[in-house]
């Protein structure tokens, strides 16, 4: 194994073992359990509009972890072991993505199959909602991790990251909501090409943020 | 461990000049080490110690001059750096791993800080001399030729020391260097000694 999918493996760990995976998804189920009790038993209602609802718990459970993101690392001197070895901070931060990316996903999609049916999502909706969260995971992994080396250490840290997060994360919950209209035109595609944009990005963002939270 | 060094290390410092904040930590600060010396780096509390091993660990950029490291840097400051809910053992081959050490370096690295009988111990469950010694540990493991030990005494009982002095010794013998930020004279022969004063100047 080398190092970065050493590193990943690290992430994932810690995403398992620290409590940082398994609340966002509780909290994703709780607004999908929720919801229909807020509608009411409109099955129409609920197919028309959980679609969005799931998209915004998806986006707002990405938040979650935030803290735990980053902090600890910097705390412990983690961060700078790895640069002190020649790590970038860019290069560090990949793999911070990589890691929330692939411990969130599988939960998440899997969660996303009984959140659907929690709200009564057709099937052909299903289908589209899991394939545009899995397009659009990069992205907001992308963005909790940047959003994370940000606010590492400051206060409040969470809400200042729920202020940062969400007007960078419209484009993506935009299209995503748009693919999972009764027309939803190029909704997919444009989805992608945000996602990819801002996961190519975020690890230059990021990697700017642990560097300049270097004290 | 020390034995993977495969050429003779040194280390130079040309009129490093550190900024922080409004304060000026060092002033046109020069400082050569060579292969098997041992530097005391020593002064008052916030004379600018554990920067200066930052900046010559690159984690902070000098304002002007330049830092030449011929050779792996290694440093043991306050923070422990090993997964507090990983076992002493695990916690300290992921990093020598990542460091192209093998779990005999590991061991070898464990045994010589005495920490064998901790090994399947969690990290969170160390005193602070075990944490301090588990750091030290981690320095040993990684091969490098070149340690910065920021006040690696603390915290640490005589029978502790002697393990680290011996450590030490055994490095600067290979041909190792090594910086030691201390306040109280280390037990063992230094080969020179660099005294930082509160203005930004080494004395």
């Amino acid at each position: 194994m080398n190092s970065f999918a050493r590193l990943v493996m690290r992430e994932i760990r810690l995403a398992w073992t620290g409590g940082g995976l398994w609340l966002p998804v509780i909290f994703y189920l709780a607004v999908a359990t929720l919801y229909p009790f807020v509608t009411g038993p409109d099955k129409v209602l609920l197919a028309k509009t959980g679609g969005g609802i799931l998209w915004i718990a998806a986006l707002l459970s990405t938040l979650l972890p935030i803290e735990r993101l980053i902090l600890p690392d910097r705390q412990a001197g983690v961060l700078d072991q790895l640069a002190i070895r020649g790590w970038s901070d860019e290069l560090v931060a990949a793999v911070k993505i990589t890691g929330q990316l692939v411990a969130f996903a599988i939960p998440l999609l899997l969660a996303s199959i009984i959140a659907s049916a929690l709200i009564g999502l057709p099937e052909e909706k299903l289908m589209t909602l899991l394939l545009g969260l899995a397009v659009a995971l990069p992205a907001l992994s992308g963005l909790s991790v940047t959003i994370s080396a940000l606010t590492a250490g400051l206060n409040g840290a969470s809400a200042l990251g729920g202020l940062l997060l969400i007007p960078l994360a419209i484009p993506i919950l935009i299209f995503g909501a748009g693919t999972l209209s009764d027309v939803p035109g190029n909704a997919m595609q444009l989805l992608a090409a945000t996602s990819i944009a801002i996961a190519a990005l975020s690890p230059f963002a990021a990697g700017a943020a642990l560097r300049a939270g270097r004290v | 461990m020390t034995s993977r060094q495969a050429y003779a290390p040194s280390l130079r410092l040309e009129n490093v000049t550190v900024i922080r904040g409004n304060r000026l930590v060092f002033n046109n600060l020069n400082l050569s080490v060579a292969a098997g010396e041992l530097l005391w780096v020593r002064g008052a509390n916030g004379c600018g110690k554990s920067t200066l091993f930052r900046v010559i660990a690159g984690l902070l950029g000098a304002f002007t001059g330049k830092v030449h490291a011929d050779g792996k840097l290694a440093l043991a400051d306050e923070n422990l750096a090993l997964d507090p809910n990983l076992t002493v053992g695990a916690a300290l081959h992921f990093w020598a791993q990542m460091d192209g050490a093998t779990l005999a370096d590991c061991d070898a690295a464990l045994a010589a800080m005495d920490l064998l009988s901790l090994a399947d111990i969690p990290v969170r469950y160390l005193s602070t001399g075990q944490r301090k010694r588990a750091a030290i540990a981690r320095v040993l493991a990684s091969g490098s030729a070149i340690w910065l030990l920021d006040e690696p005494y603390n915290g640490l009982d005589s029978a502790s020391s002697a393990h680290l002095d011996k450590a030490i010794l055994s490095h600067i013998a290979k041909g190792g260097i090594v910086l030691l930020a201390a306040h109280q004279s280390p037990s063992i022969n230094v080969s020179d000694s660099l005294i930082l004063d509160a203005k930004g100047r080494s004395v």
